[in-house]
C-alpha cells in the first residue's frame, strides 16, 4: 500500500531557519514500522533527513518521535495502525525539546534531569566480599522499571514540561524510584527529600501521558505514585518533608477535610497545606485569591457539612484502622 | 586542542568499563561515541553473562574448557584463562554496581543454561540483560562524571612516527571537525554486522574501529570468522535469545521434528552456536523449512515463565511479526549475529606486541566486540560477549594508563589533521549525482557477502563476493551524499561507514578464502573438516599505504587442552 508521510522538517544550516512540511510517497508492507517508513525515504528518496535510529527493535532507545501528534517509539509503531482513512500519516519530533535538525531534538536538558536524581547505586559500605542479597521479588519488580530504555517518548508528551521546564519529568523520576524500591540502596531518606523539592515527585499532575507514550510499560507516573506512598509512608509526626514541596501535605488535608465534613474544603485546603501560621505564604496567596475572586472562580468561603456526614467519618475511620492493622 | 591521558573511542559495555576504571583511579579520560552511551548496541545482549562462582561449586577451569572447545581450538588458551579467571569477580563487580540481576530464593544472584556449556553458569536479567548491565554502567559514568563526547564520529586516528597520538572526529551537531590528542587511545567501536544483511545488529554497527586500526597499520585477525546466531526472526533478523533454549524451548522444523536430535544428541537444542545454525540450514536446504525458516516453539513454557524470563522476546515477536510465543511457535533461521575476529590485541587490550613478535601500533588499544585477544577463536559461546567486554575493556584501561604514565603526548599539527579529513568530506559531498545512493551500496555489498560467506562456504563462492566487494570500492569513489549540509548530516555518516564496512567486508573474504579448512563457525563444503595440521593458526591482515592487503600467521597459544573431535 502507498502510504502519504508527512514529515516536520528543520534545517539549521539555512540563513534564517523555519519549520515546514514535507510529503513523501512511499509504498509500505503490512509489516512495516514506521521506522521502516522513514529509513526507505532516507535510503531512497531523500537522504537529507535526518532522524536518529539504531537497533530496530525497541531496545537502543533513539528513534522516539510523535506520530499524529502524541510520542512513539518509530520502530516499534506499525505505520498501517497510524495511517488515516486517506493513507496519510505525519511525523514530527519529539515534544518538549528543541529542534536540532528535522526529526533530531536536543537531549541534553533530559540528560540534565536524569543527572539530576544521583542515579546510581547508594549500597551499605564497605562492599561485601559476594553479592548483596536481595529477594528476587524486588529484582523482577526493578526488571519492569530498568526495562526504561530513555527513549524521551514520556518527555515529549508529558503536560507538566510544557508549562514548566523545571519539572525534572517522568523518565528521571522512574530512574529514582529505581533506587528508591531497590532494597540494596540505602539511601531512601535522602533520596525522598531530594525528590521531594520543586520540580519534583509532586510536580507531576497524573495526566497519564506518560504512561500511554512508554514504549516499554514503565508506566512512569504509576513509579511517581509509589515514591509519593513512600514519601507520605516515611513521613514523621514532626514533619521532615516540609521543604519547598506541599504535595504530600496536600494530600493529608485532602483527607483530613472531607473525612471531617464529607465535602472538600478547597479555601482551608489551600490554608492547610501551606500552614495556618505561615504568614508570608498565605499573603502571597492574596493576589491569587483576588484574581480567582474577579473571575467568579472563588470557591464559597464556608463550606457546610453534607447531610450524612457521619456515614463519611464511619468509613474513614475503618479506612485508617485498616491501614494501622496492615502497617502492623 | 582538546587532549586527554585516555580516549576511548565507543561508549557500550567495553568502552564505558574501560572508561569507569580509568576515571576511578583519577586519570584524564574521556569517551567519544557517535550515539549516547545507552543506545550502543551491548543492550541487544539478552541472555546473560557467564562466570564460574566457586561458591556455587562451580569451576572457572571448566568455564575455560568449554570456552576453548566452543571456539574449535581457535581461541588462545591464555587470554581464555585470563577472562574466566576474572570472570567471577568482575560478576561481582557488576552487582555491586547496582545491576539487578535475577535471584535464587535465597537472594543470591541465579543461574540459567546457556548453550555449548555443561553447568548453568549464566547470570542474567530477564532476557534483557546486556540494557540492564549497560544502563548501570552509565550510571557508573555519571557518577564518576566521566567527560563524553556524545555524537561525535571518530573518522582518522592520528598517527605520527608509527604511533597514535589521538583522533580527528566530527561533531555531528555542528558538523565541525576537531583533533582530539590523546596519550593512549582505546578503540571499544564494537562490531561489523551490518557488512551482513540480515544481521541482527543494529545499524551502527559498521566496524569503524576495526577499519581505522587497519587503516593505520594495527593487523585484524581471523575475520572470517562470523557467528550466525540460530534464532533471530524472520524478515528483520533480529535477535531472540539463546536464553529462551536456555530456559527449554525447542527448535522444530516444518514436519514437527526437533531436529537437533539427529546433530547433537546430547546438548540438543543447547549445542554452540556454530553447531545448531548449521544443523538448521541443512533442515532449510533439505526442505524440511516454513517459508525459508525453522521453528522455535516457546509454548510448553507456559505464560508466566515467558513473561517472567522471556518478556522482550515476547515483545518484538509480537511487534515484529505479528506472533504471539505463548501461544505459537515463532519462525526464525540462522542469522549473522557477532564478529569473532578483530583488531588483533594482547590480553592488555595492546594493538602492537611489547616483544615484538607481530607489529601493530602502539598507543592503541582495543577492547570488545572490535578487538580479538582472541577468546572466542572460531565460535563465540553465548553469553561469553558480555564477559568479554567487561573483562578486557578493565584490562585495556590498566594498560592504557601504565601507558600513558610513561609516554608523553604525540607532537602533530591539528590543522593538517582536520584539514585532511575535511578535503575528505568535502571530496564526498561534491560527487557528481549519477553515482550509486549509499544505502543501494550497502545493500548490494551486505547481500554479496551474505550469498558468498553465509553459514556455509565455498572457495568460489567467497572469491566471488571478494570481487563483489573489491569492485564497490570503485563505486564507492563516487558515492552519492545528498544531504550536503554541515548539522547532523546523518548522510555523510552512512558515507563514512560504508567506507568502513567495505574494509572490513574484504577482510572477512580474503580470511575466508586464506582457510581452507571448517573450524567453527567458518564452514567450507570445499574443506569439509578441521585440518589441525595446517591451520591451528591465526590469520593475520595488514593494509599496506596503497591499500594492498598482505597475510601472516600466528600460532594458536594452547596451555592445557590440546585439540580433540568436538562433539555436542
Amino acid at each position: 500500500m502507498q502510504a502519504n508521510v508527512s514529515v516536520r522538517r528543520f534545517n539549521p544550516d539555512e540563513e534564517s531557519p523555519k519549520s515546514y512540511d514535507q510529503e513523501y510517497q512511499v509504498q509500505v508492507d503490512d509489516n512495516f514500522t514506521v521506522l521502516d517508513t522513514l529509513i526507505k525515504v532516507r535510503e531512497e528518496i531523500d537522504g537529507s533527513l535526518a532522524l536518529r535510529c539504531s537497533c530496530r527493535a525497541s531496545i537502543c532507545g533513539s528513534c522516539a518521535v510523535r506520530v499524529n501528534g502524541h510520542a512513539v517509539l518509530a520502530c516499534k509503531a506499525r505505520v498501517s495502525e497510524h495511517l488515516s482513512e486517506e493513507g496519510s500519516i505525519r511525523v514530527e519530533p519529539s515534544g518538549n525539546q528543541p529542534v536540532i535538525k528535522d526529526l533530531v531534538v536536543d537531549l541534553n536538558p533530559f540528560w540534565d534531569k536524569i543527572r539530576a536524581v544521583e542515579p546510581y547505586m547508594q549500597p551499605s559500605l564497605p562492599e561485601p566480599e559476594a553479592e548483596y542479597l536481595a529477594p528476587n521479588e524486588v529484582m523482577l519488580h526493578l526488571v519492569d522499571v530498568m526495562g526504561c530504555i530513555m527513549c524521551g517518548a514520556c518527555y515529549s508528551d508529558c503536560t507538566v514540561l510544557e508549562v514548566d521546564k523545571n519539572f525534572l519529568g517522568p523518565a528521571a523520576l522512574a530512574k529514582a524510584y529505581r533506587f528508591v524500591a531497590d532494597t540494596r540502596d540505602v539511601e531512601d531518606d535522602k533520596r525522598l527529600r531530594m525528590y521531594n523539592e520543586y520540580g519534583g515527585m509532586w510536580d507531576c499532575t497524573r495526566c497519564g501521558e506518560c504512561v500511554t507514550a512508554c514504549p516499554k510499560g514503565v508506566a512512569p507516573m504509576e513509579r511517581i505514585m509509589a515514591m509519593r506512598e513512600k514519601a507520605i509512608e516515611a513521613n514523621t509526626p514532626t514533619g521532615s518533608y516540609d521543604g519547598a514541596a506541599y504535595g504530600y501535605r496536600h494530600s493529608l488535608v485532602f483527607e483530613d477535610l472531607v473525612s471531617h465534613s464529607g465535602r472538600l474544603n478547597e479555601t482551608m485546603l489551600l490554608v492547610k497545606t501551606v500552614g495556618m501560621f505561615n504568614l508570608p505564604k498565605l499573603i502571597a496567596m492574596i493576589p491569587i485569591a483576588m484574581n480567582a475572586a474577579f473571575r467568579r472562580k472563588m470557591p464559597p468561603m464556608f463550606h457546610p457539612t453534607i447531610p450524612g456526614v457521619g456515614q463519611v467519618r464511619r468509613i474513614a475511620a475503618r479506612i485508617n484502622a485498616s491501614k494501622r492493622e496492615a502497617a502492623k | 586542542m582538546y587532549s586527554h591521558d585516555v580516549l576511548v573511542l565507543g561508549a557500550g559495555l567495553a568502552g564505558m568499563r574501560a572508561a569507569l576504571e580509568a576515571a576511578k583511579s583519577g586519570a584524564n579520560v574521556a569517551m567519544l561515541s557517535k550515539v549516547y552511551p545507552v543506545r550502543s548496541h551491548s543492550n541487544a545482549a539478552q541472555g546473560g553473562i557467564n562466570a564460574a562462582l566457586t561458591d556455587r561449586g562451580d569451576d572457572w577451569t571448566d568455564h575455560a574448557y568449554d570456552t576453548v572447545k566452543g571456539s574449535d581450538y581457535l581461541g588462545d588458551q591464555d587470554a581464555i584463562e585470563v577472562m574466566c579467571r576474572e570472570a567471577g569477580q568482575e560478576l561481582i563487580n557488576l552487582e555491586h554496581m547496582g545491576v539487578i540481576f535475577n535471584r535464587d530464593e535465597e537472594g543470591h544472584l541465579g543461574t540459567r543454561a546457556f548453550g555449548g556449556q555443561r553447568k548453568a553458569r549464566t547470570f542474567f536479567v530477564a532476557d534483557i540483560t546486556g540494557q540492564a548491565i549497560l544502563h548501570v554502567m552509565f550510571e557508573q559514568i555519571l557518577k564518576y562524571n566521566v567527560h563524553v563526547y556524545d555524537e561525535w564520529y571518530a573518522t582518522n586516528l592520528v598517527m605520527e612516527g608509527g604511533r597514535c597520538g589521538g583522533v580527528v572526529a566530527m561533531e555531528m551537531r555542528t558538523g565541525d571537525v576537531h583533533a582530539i590528542q590523546a596519550k593512549a587511545t582505546i578503540l571499544a567501536t564494537g562490531g561489523s554486522g551490518r557488512v551482513f544483511e540480515p544481521s541482527t545488529n543494529a545499524l551502527i554497527c559498521s566496524g569503524d574501529g576495526m577499519s581505522l586500526a587497519y587503516r593505520a597499520g594495527a593487523p585484524l585477525m581471523d575475520m572470517e570468522m562470523v557467528q550466525y546466531h540460530p534464532t533471530t526472526l524472520k524478515g528483520s533478523g533480529v535477535l531472540l535469545t539463546e536464553g529462551a533454549r536456555g530456559e527449554g524451548a525447542y527448535l522444530i522444523n516444518s514436519k514437527g521434528e526437533r531436529f537437533m536430535e539427529k546433530y547433537a544428541p546430547n546438548m540438543m537444542e543447547l549445542a554452540s552456536r556454530d553447531v545448531v545454525s548449521r544443523a538448521e540450514t541443512l533442515e532449510i536446504n533439505a526442505g524440511n523449512d516454513i517459508d525459508g525458516c525453522v521453528l522455535l516453539d516457546c509454548r510448553h513454557l507456559g505464560a508466566a515463565k515467558i513473561m517472567e524470563r522471556l518478556s522482550y522476546i515476547h515483545e518484538v515477536s509480537l511487534d515484529l511479526v505479528g506472533v504471539d510465543i505463548i501461544k505459537d511457535p515463532v519462525p526464525i533461521r540462522p542469522g549473522v549475529h557477532y564478529q569473532m575476529g578483530g583488531i588483533k590485541t594482547d590480553v592488555d587490550g595492546r594493538c602492537w606486541d611489547v616483544n615484538g613478535v607481530w607489529k601493530g601500533v602502539e598507543g592503541l588499544f582495543a577492547a570488545g566486540e572490535t578487538a580479538c585477544v582472541s577468546v572466542h577463536g572460531g565460535n563465540r559461546l553465548g553469553a561469553n560477549s558480555l564477559l568479554d567486554t567487561v573483562i578486557f575493556g578493565r584490562r585495556s584501561a590498566l594498560g592504557a594508563m601504565d601507558y600513558a604514565s610513561k609516554n608523553s603526548h604525540v607532537d602533530f599539527s591539528e590543522n593538517d589533521w582536520v584539514n585532511g579529513e575535511k578535503a575528505k568530506f568535502q571530496g564526498l559531498l561534491d560527487n557528481e549525482p549519477t553515482g550509486d545512493l549509499v544505502a543501494k551500496l550497502r545493500m548490494d555489498m551486505a547481500v554479496a557477502m551474505d550469498k558468498g560467506l553465509g553459514v556455509y562456504r565455498t572457495e568460489e563462492g567467497m572469491q566471488e563476493a571478494l570481487d563483489a566487494v573489491q569492485g564497490m570500492r570503485e563505486r564507492y569513489k563516487k558515492v552519492v551524499v545528498q544531504d550536503k549540509g554541515k548539522a547532523f548530516n546523518t548522510n555523510l555518516i552512512f558515507a563514512l561507514e560504508l567506507g568502513c564496512m567495505l574494509d572490513c567486508a574484504e577482510a572477512i573474504a580474503i580470511g575466508g578464502i586464506e582457510r581452507k579448512e571448517s573450524r567453527g563457525a567458518h564452514s567450507r563444503t570445499d574443506f569439509p573438516t578441521r585440518d589441525d595440521e595446517n591451520f591451528m593458526k591465526h590469520i593475520l591482515l595488514r593494509k599496506g599505504p596503497g591499500g594492498e592487503v598482505t597475510k601472516e600467521y600466528m600460532p594458536i597459544v594452547v596451555t592445557q587442552w590440546q585439540p580433540e573431535e568436538r562433539k555436542y
